[in-house]
């Protein structure tokens, strides 16, 4: 499993990040598949919907969700996974996102240390639904 | 019969079809329809005591069945149902 990030997408999603901190950020991750490997051509960012700690949460709107589907097929684009910042906290997934998270996709995390990025990773749901990282190859 | 909209995590389930048909009067029936087709859905679509899980949501055009009937909630011929996945998370 690898994922690779193409056009500006690597440095959208790390701005976005940046600009919502001390928020966590989220949005839709969108490209092509090729065998094992994820490539990355676009980006949605998405308002963080979550009521309350937006710190430490971040939702997303059912109407955002079906709006990204669309933009996806109207892009040609295969729907690939979910970014979010971590503020303050390493680039690792917690109890919260794992039992949240859905199977297939790519649930990219970018920690952002007082401000600034620190570190990126991916990872994705496995048949027992634990995560299991895929590299980033750029 | 009445449309379902299969979300994309959900669709190596489903042969990668995006799109399904169902002969079904409600919510459980499409869903009790879905499962027999496809069986690995189950899991993903249902918890452990069979109710929808908590991180689905079905709308029935553009309306969440938590504020319908729930499960009861009425399909017709031109109904569209899409199943949406809850996307959350957070730090700890």
């Amino acid at each position: 499993m690898a994922i690779q990030f193409q056009a500006n997408s690597f440095q959208e999603l790390v701005a976005d990040a940046e600009k919502t901190f001390p928020d966590e950020c989220c949005g839709f991750m969108a490209g092509k598949e090729d065998g094992e490997e994820r490539i990355i051509t676009a980006i949605l960012p998405v308002i963080n919907s979550k009521e309350g700690d937006k710190k430490r949460r971040y939702l997303v709107s059912p109407m955002d969700y079906m709006k990204a589907e669309q933009w996806a097929e109207d892009n040609n684009l295969q729907l690939l996974g979910i970014y979010h910042s971590h503020p303050n906290h390493p680039s690792v997934p917690s109890e919260h996102d794992r039992v949240a998270a859905q199977p297939y996709f790519s649930y990219v995390i970018a920690s952002i240390m007082d401000g600034a990025f620190a570190n990126i990773q991916s990872w994705r749901l496995n048949d027992d639904f634990q995560f299991e990282e895929e590299t980033i190859t750029n | 019969m009445a449309t379902i909209l299969i979300p994309t995590p959900l669709r190596k389930f489903t042969n990668n079809s995006a799109k399904l048909q169902v002969q079904a009067t409600t919510i459980k029936e499409t869903v009790d329809e879905l499962i027999l087709n496809f069986p690995d859905l189950k899991k993903h679509l249902l918890d452990d005591q069979g109710n929808i899980r908590s991180f689905v949501n079905i709308f029935v055009g553009n309306d969440d069945i938590r504020d319908l009937q729930q499960e009861n909630t009425a399909v017709k011929e031109e109904t569209v149902i899409s199943i949406i996945p809850a996307i959350a998370g957070g730090t700890f």
